[in-house]
């Protein structure tokens, strides 16, 4: 041990021998400890195959699939079945991926690493910025590789550049802000496996009761009406006018979120975020309180 | 100087469907600056509750805690900013290596890359982990886990130090230079307070020992001050079987000065005498004299482990081995 310094009274000594933070200002600081915990998450990725794996090549499948399987037998009027389904696949990837938001911060919670930051003199939102921001990450690689495979399978965005890139900034925000939500989640039930079960069971008839696989129109009754105010058929609907894959002469559901998908979805972002930002960071600092 | 003080500390848990835990119940503590003090206690006394209350993780109920003046209730922060902790159960990132995780807890004590760095390199050496400092921690064993755990606490080489079971898996010659390490910190100025089982460690190294139990300080003082407040000598058997326990309970207890304590299933008695050699001879014989074959008999100065056993009404090492098991 050579860092401590023998001369001088015992304060004296530590004071010199403490080693003090570098000057910065609380914001600077604040930046910088999301992005330390940002790059924390990002380094899980390239370490844990597994989730390279799900992210990567579970997208692949589905467009594989989906476009294979179902496009054989799904016949969408004014439009092949890929340029329709692509808009679904990519909202549900994405949302699903957000999800991992809530088990990974029950998961750090269970390991103890969220002690650790705790006892640190780190802005405590930070964890969360790093939290969503790595999430975001995944997020943005899956959409890439996902417009990758459906390129090779024949969708093409036709509106203008503006619109693809508006499509995909939607898509990326709405899953941004979800994560949020979902982070909340993470830290009230703090065990992943729930998050990942419950997760499941809530979103997967929600992303398919909507109209990311098939058209609502044809549902029966109850479903289609489900499907129509349902916030996952708002977003694939966005994401569907934006890349221009909407089919000619489709019909237009009766409810209002059916008629005005972005604004829905915007709403719906602005919404989880103004809740669920405050929120998470308080129940991350109120953490001590249990 | 006082540097770490807490004051009847309460915390209470209330699990579903069991009765309320009173895990801190009045707890106080004083942490003279530039010494080392030591809670000592069972399994459930709330060693682990006070460290965690003292470094920010959990709000008691009621009570007051300061850190050099600090209120740690009232400016959390500012104690983060001048102590190190390790807890009890190694808070590391599994999936970074072992470099990187000291790198990132120097970066989020704010002292810039450059310095983090360095620090991470210091670090690593003085823990001897300069083979392993690339590996993934997912790969480390417990006590190379423990020791990048324990590395992280004196990053910013703090002027208080929290070690809850700072040696607990850690094997002989991790435990001696971690001793050292904390040593030459005391002597630089840094006041720690440690939690143990092993009351070898609380005697080399703690000036002070808290004996804790229920939530709440049942003594306090010097190792010796401990060892004399329980009195006098001790007369130890160690009996060959252990089957006729009650007889050596009733021999004992007629020629000692205050309860027999049982330890190592029935085999090991250890009694309080007034007058040691007198002591020691009528219980041989009154023990050989009942048919009981001897291993191992003598006359000793109580240890903490007497301490221990005295006020808590338990073994110490009773408790390591149900910890083991758990
Ligand atoms: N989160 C919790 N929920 C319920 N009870 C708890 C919780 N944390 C601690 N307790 C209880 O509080 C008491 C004190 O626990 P604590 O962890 O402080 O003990 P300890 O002295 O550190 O023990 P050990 O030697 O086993 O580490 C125990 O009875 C424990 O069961
Ligand atoms: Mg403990």
């Amino acid at each position: 041990m050579s860092t401590i310094e023998s001369n001088g009274s015992a304060s004296a000594r530590r004071a010199s021998a403490t080693l003090q933070p570098v000057p910065g200002s609380a914001i600077g600081r604040f930046l910088g400890d999301g992005w330390i915990t940002t790059r924390r998450n990002l380094m899980k990725i390239v370490r844990v195959p597994d989730i390279l794996v799900f992210t990567l090549l579970q997208p692949i499948m589905f467009v594989l699939l989906f476009s294979y399987v179902f496009g054989a037998a799904i016949d969408i009027p004014g439009s092949d079945y890929t340029s329709f389904l692509m808009a679904g696949i990519f909202a549900q990837t994405v949302v699903f991926g957000s999800t991992y938001s809530g088990s990974a911060m029950a998961q750090d919670l269970k390991d103890g690493i969220i002690d650790r930051f705790r006892t640190l003199p780190m802005n405590g939102a930070a964890v969360l910025v790093g939290r969503t921001n790595g999430d975001l990450v995944i997020n943005g690689l899956s959409m890439l590789v996902m417009m990758g495979t459906g390129f090779v399978v024949g969708w093409r965005a036709t509106s203008s550049v503006g619109g693809f890139l508006a499509g995909v900034a939607l898509l990326l925000l709405f899953a941004y802000a979800f994560s949020w939500l979902m982070a909340f989640l993470g830290m009230s039930v703090r065990s992943p496996e729930i998050i990942n079960n419950a997760s499941f069971l809530v979103l997967f008839p929600l992303t398919f009761v909507s109209n990311a696989f098939v058209p609502s129109e044809n549902l029966p009754t109850p479903l289609r009406v489900f499907a129509e105010w349902n916030p996952v058929s708002a977003l694939v609907q966005s994401a569907r006018e934006l890349f221009g894959n909407v089919p000619a002469g489709a019909p237009v559901g009766e409810a209002w979120t059916a008629q005005n998908p972005i604004l829905t979805v915007l709403i719906g972002i602005a919404l989880l975020l103004a809740v669920f930002v405050p929120l998470s960071i308080a129940k991350f600092r109120a953490l001590g309180r249990k | 100087m006082v540097f770490i003080e807490a004051s009847e500390l309460v915390k209470t848990y209330t699990p579903k469907g069991a009765p309320v835990v009173r895990a801190l119940d009045g707890l106080s503590l004083q942490v003279p600056q530039g010494t080392v003090t030591a809670l000592l206690g069972p399994n459930g006394a709330g060693k682990t509750t006070t460290v965690k209350v003292l470094t920010t993780l959990i709000r008691p109920d009621s009570g007051s805690a300061a850190i050099d003046g600090v209120d740690v209730l009232a400016d959390p922060e500012a104690v983060r900013r001048m102590i190190g902790a390790s807890g009890q159960y190694a808070a590391v990132d599994e999936n970074l290596t072992g470099f990187e995780n000291l790198e990132m807890v120097g970066r989020l004590y704010h002292l810039g890359a450059r310095r983090a760095r360095e620090r991470a390199r210091e670090l690593i050496e003085l823990f001897d982990l300069v083979e392993a400092q690339n590996r993934v921690v997912k790969g480390f064993s417990g006590g190379m886990r423990r020791r990048i755990d324990l590395a992280g606490a004196l990053v910013i080489n703090p002027p208080v130090l929290f070690l809850d079971e700072p040696t607990t898996g850690l094997d002989p010659r991790s435990r001696l230079a971690l001793w050292d390490v904390i040593e030459n910190l005391v002597s630089g100025g840094t006041t720690v307070l440690l939690t143990t089982q092993y009351l070898e460690e609380a005697d080399r190294l703690a000036d002070s020992i808290s004996v804790i139990d229920g939530g709440r300080v049942i003594a306090e003082g010097t190792a010796d001050e401990l060892k004399a407040s329980v009195g006098g000598q001790r007369v130890a058997l160690t009996l060959v079987e252990a089957d006729e326990t009650e007889v050596v309970r009733g021999i004992l207890q007629r020629y000692g000065s205050g309860e027999a304590v049982p330890s190592n299933e029935g085999k090991t008695w250890v009694v309080p005498v007034d007058d040691g050699p007198a002591a020691l001879s009528l219980i041989v014989g009154a023990v050989t004299g009942a048919g009981l074959q001897l291993h191992d008999a003598g006359m000793r100065r109580p240890t903490l482990d007497d301490v221990f056993l005295q006020l808590t009404g338990h073994a110490a090492e009773e408790h390591e081995t149900e910890q083991e098991a758990a």
